[in-house]
């Protein structure tokens, strides 16, 4: 059976870093409408991750030799849960930040670590995930991409895709094969840090239907990779992959990506006026929620700072938090849309759009609702 | 590790005397007073009664486990609601009596003078009505010399209750029971962790019903449907039980009106889609009378609608999240800070 989950808190010493964070981002959070602030983990903006990791606001769980600033996993709660509501564009540095940085840390060599850990806490070095492939979703263990080895080190093939901010990273984290066929399934698969100035190397971003294009689709020719490339242990690339997975469930961020278009629809109600039945209660709702998805979280938060793995549970707090995230665009736009007549908000309505189009990647990202629900239910015991 | 050791052997307590073949009997009308007697014996109905009154002088927290057991097993007595009534009647200095109290949040009086509470949970079992009558007066009525009328469904043990007049053994509170003794509020929070219980063993029912029935030449469970919905019901049935849990995170005997208001939403709106994956996974066998599972399913409706549904309380959260300056994170963030947080777990 799934662990209980017995209610948590956040230690005082972490809560008192909100003044600070607060302070930092009214005087550096650039001014941006609602719709643009909607995006925050998925805002790029390198000048705002540098300053932050001035603060020392990046690579939090990475110890302080690296540049780091050796926090445990209540820290990284605060602060990033104060970035999220602020919706600050945070996305530059957010995957080296949460779990490429963590992953190198943990399996890198310690050239690995020298090279890049100070890199991604000056954020200097932004990563990207190399998971998916066109044939290779939900089934990561299909992997095709393959990095053969050479003499002196690997030659990649293959490709990737959905890949966020590809374009704009310095380095990729690949699962690839590297050994058997892909009927070897889970056996076989390294993992490599993969840069992506390298010849052979070509990025095309796709846009989404948002009209961004934060990922793309990156093709392997032949790319020559020095043996440093290899992090972990060649063969063990699904192990380090699973573990990484962990990190990327069990954050706030899985509860909050809608956080900034409540927050514009809310102040757009203090300032109308506005006290309709539908909307009242609907606002009730959303506080009932968030308060009891943003408890679970704590709590889960609570047993990683226990050294603890809690797979299953994080899988269960983030299918309950994204199908919370899509509510709030598509509820809202009803709530808005039930008064045709009533002066509309701009700022507003652009937000709902922006939410209620890439709400839909709120369960897929990160494992898709279908997986983490097998999971669930392998976690339930059923046999 | 207190508490741990109290929910067990209460568990323990319920599981000899109060079977479910127990609970049929008396939804059909057998007496209660010797399963009372029994329970009230254990000392358990004065966990929450200060310790300088002869009560063990625990807080809401500490009894959050104990309370969600009794919507596990579907207790047909009004447990945590008595337990809740001595430890605020002991507090005012009135010798709390040895039956058991359920709580009234619907109580008027008519022209005739009749006293009238509607839809009282637990009404045909309870001994004792603690009903607020007008703004200042606040009574423990007598349920047995009151007229007793079914107002729920079948099986269902809440009932209106209506008394000609004041009766003599009503036991006076007035004006010495503090008015933050609200009884909406406090019905709610326990309402949620009975919710949350019961939600609990219709997930651990459901788990098991779908690795024994076999259809198809294997166990439905292999599934990936049924799968996906015991996956839902786990959710909400986790989600319940951390919003029972919030509910009745005071240290001490009172909840906090706005976390119980948090925590009965939630789990009232968990328990229809729990009830309903419930019995999707059981079939046709789980809407019997003779199978266990409308045991449990029966009272997630019920429960639901008392002390107030998820649209009151959201309501009542949306009016003050409205009239506060914060936005809706950092609302819900000052909400939840609870006392003596410093400790970080909170049971073991």
């Amino acid at each position: 059976m799934i662990s209980p989950l017995p209610l948590a808190a956040i230690p005082p010493e972490h809560e008192a870093r909100r003044a600070e964070v607060r302070a930092f981002l009214q005087k550096e959070m650039p001014a941006a409408p609602a719709y643009m602030r909607a995006r925050s983990w998925m805002g790029f903006d390198a000048g705002f991750s540098r300053k932050l990791a001035h603060h020392g606001w990046v690579g939090l769980s990475l110890p302080k030799e690296y540049g780091g600033a050796g926090e445990g996993h209540f820290a990284r709660f605060v602060i990033v849960e104060e970035l999220l509501a602020a919706g600050a564009p945070v996305s530059a540095h957010w995957i080296a930040d949460r779990q490429s940085g963590p992953l190198i840390l943990r399996y890198g060599t310690q050239d690995q670590k020298d090279f890049y850990l100070p890199r991604i806490c000056k954020a200097e070095a932004f990563f990207c995930i190399g998971m998916s492939e066109p044939n290779s979703g939900s089934d990561l263990a299909s992997v095709g991409s393959r990095a053969t080895r050479t003499d002196d080190g690997w030659i990649l093939s293959g490709r990737k895709i959905w890949t966020t901010n590809a374009p704009k990273s310095h380095y990729m984290i690949a699962l690839v094969r590297t050994s058997g066929s892909a009927a070897d399934r889970n056996q076989g698969l390294s993992q490599f840090i993969i840069d992506l100035s390298l010849p052979g190397v070509t990025v095309r971003p796709i846009e989404d239907l948002a009209g961004d294009a934060h990922f793309s689709e990156i093709f392997f020719d032949d790319v020559h990779l020095s043996d440093a490339a290899l992090v972990g242990r060649e063969g063990q690339g699904w192990e380090q992959v699973t573990a990484e997975l962990a990190f990327e469930r069990s954050g706030p961020e899985r509860i909050y990506s809608s956080l900034v278009v409540l927050e514009s629809w809310l102040r757009h109600l203090r300032a109308s006026g506005r006290r309709d039945d539908v909307a009242v209660a609907l606002l009730g709702r959303f506080v009932a929620h968030l308060a009891v998805l943003r408890e679970m979280s704590i709590a889960v938060t609570h047993r990683l700072s226990q050294g603890e793995s809690p797979v299953v549970e994080a899988a269960l707090v983030k299918d309950l938090g994204t199908e919370f995230e899509q509510t709030i665009p598509a509820l809202i736009a009803d709530a808005v849309a039930a008064f045709p007549d009533a002066p509309e908000n701009a700022e507003l309505v652009r937000a709902i759009a922006y939410a209620q189009q890439v709400a839909p990647s709120y369960s897929l990202r990160g494992g898709t609702r279908e997986i983490l629900r097998s999971m669930i239910a392998r976690g339930l015991g059923l046999r | 590790m207190m508490d741990q050791i109290l929910t067990d052997s209460f568990e323990q307590l319920i599981l000899e005397q109060c079977d479910p073949a127990r609970i049929r009997r008396i939804e059909a009308g057998e007496p209660t007073e010797s399963l009372w007697a029994l329970l009230h014996e254990s000392g358990f109905m004065d966990a929450l009664v200060p310790e300088d009154r002869g009560g063990a002088g625990l807080g809401l927290r500490d009894v959050a486990d104990l309370f969600i057991a009794c919507g596990r097993h579907a207790l047909p007595v009004p447990v945590a609601h008595t337990a809740l009534a001595r430890a605020e009647l002991s507090l005012a200095g009135i010798e709390p009596p040895s039956g058991s109290i359920t709580l009234a949040d619907r109580c008027r009086v008519d022209e005739s003078g009749t006293i009238v509470a509607s839809a009282v949970p637990f009404g045909l079992t309870a001994d004792w009505v603690w009903a607020r009558i007008s703004n200042d007066s606040v009574s423990l009525l007598p349920t047995g010399e009151a007229e007793r009328q079914l107002s729920g469904g079948h099986g269902s043990l809440a009932a209106d209750l209506r008394w000609k007049s004041r009766p003599a053994a009503a036991i006076s509170a007035t004006g010495i029971v503090d008015s933050a003794f609200d009884l909406r509020s406090t019905g709610a929070a326990v309402n949620a962790a009975l919710l949350a219980g019961a939600m609990a063993r219709v997930l651990e029912m459901s788990i098991g019903y779908a690795n024994e029935r076999v259809q198809f030449g294997k166990p439905i469970g292999k599934f990936q449907a049924v799968q996906q919905q015991l996956s839902v019901l786990s959710e909400q049935t986790y989600a319940s039980r951390t919003a029972a849990l919030l509910g009745l995170s005071s240290i001490t005997h009172r909840v906090d009106p706005r976390l119980a208001a948090i925590a009965k939403s939630r789990a009232s709106e968990a328990a229809v889609v729990a009830a309903a994956i419930g019995h999707a996974v059981h079939g046709a066998i789980g809407i019997t009378a003779e199978y266990d599972l409308q045991l449990y399913t029966r009272p997630l409706h019920e429960w639901r609608r008392e002390y107030g549904g998820e649209t009151y309380w959201n309501s009542l959260l949306g009016r003050q999240l409205l009239a506060a300056a914060e936005a809706p994170l950092e609302f819900v963030r000052l909400l939840c800070t609870r006392e003596n947080d410093s400790t970080t777990m909170r049971t073991p």
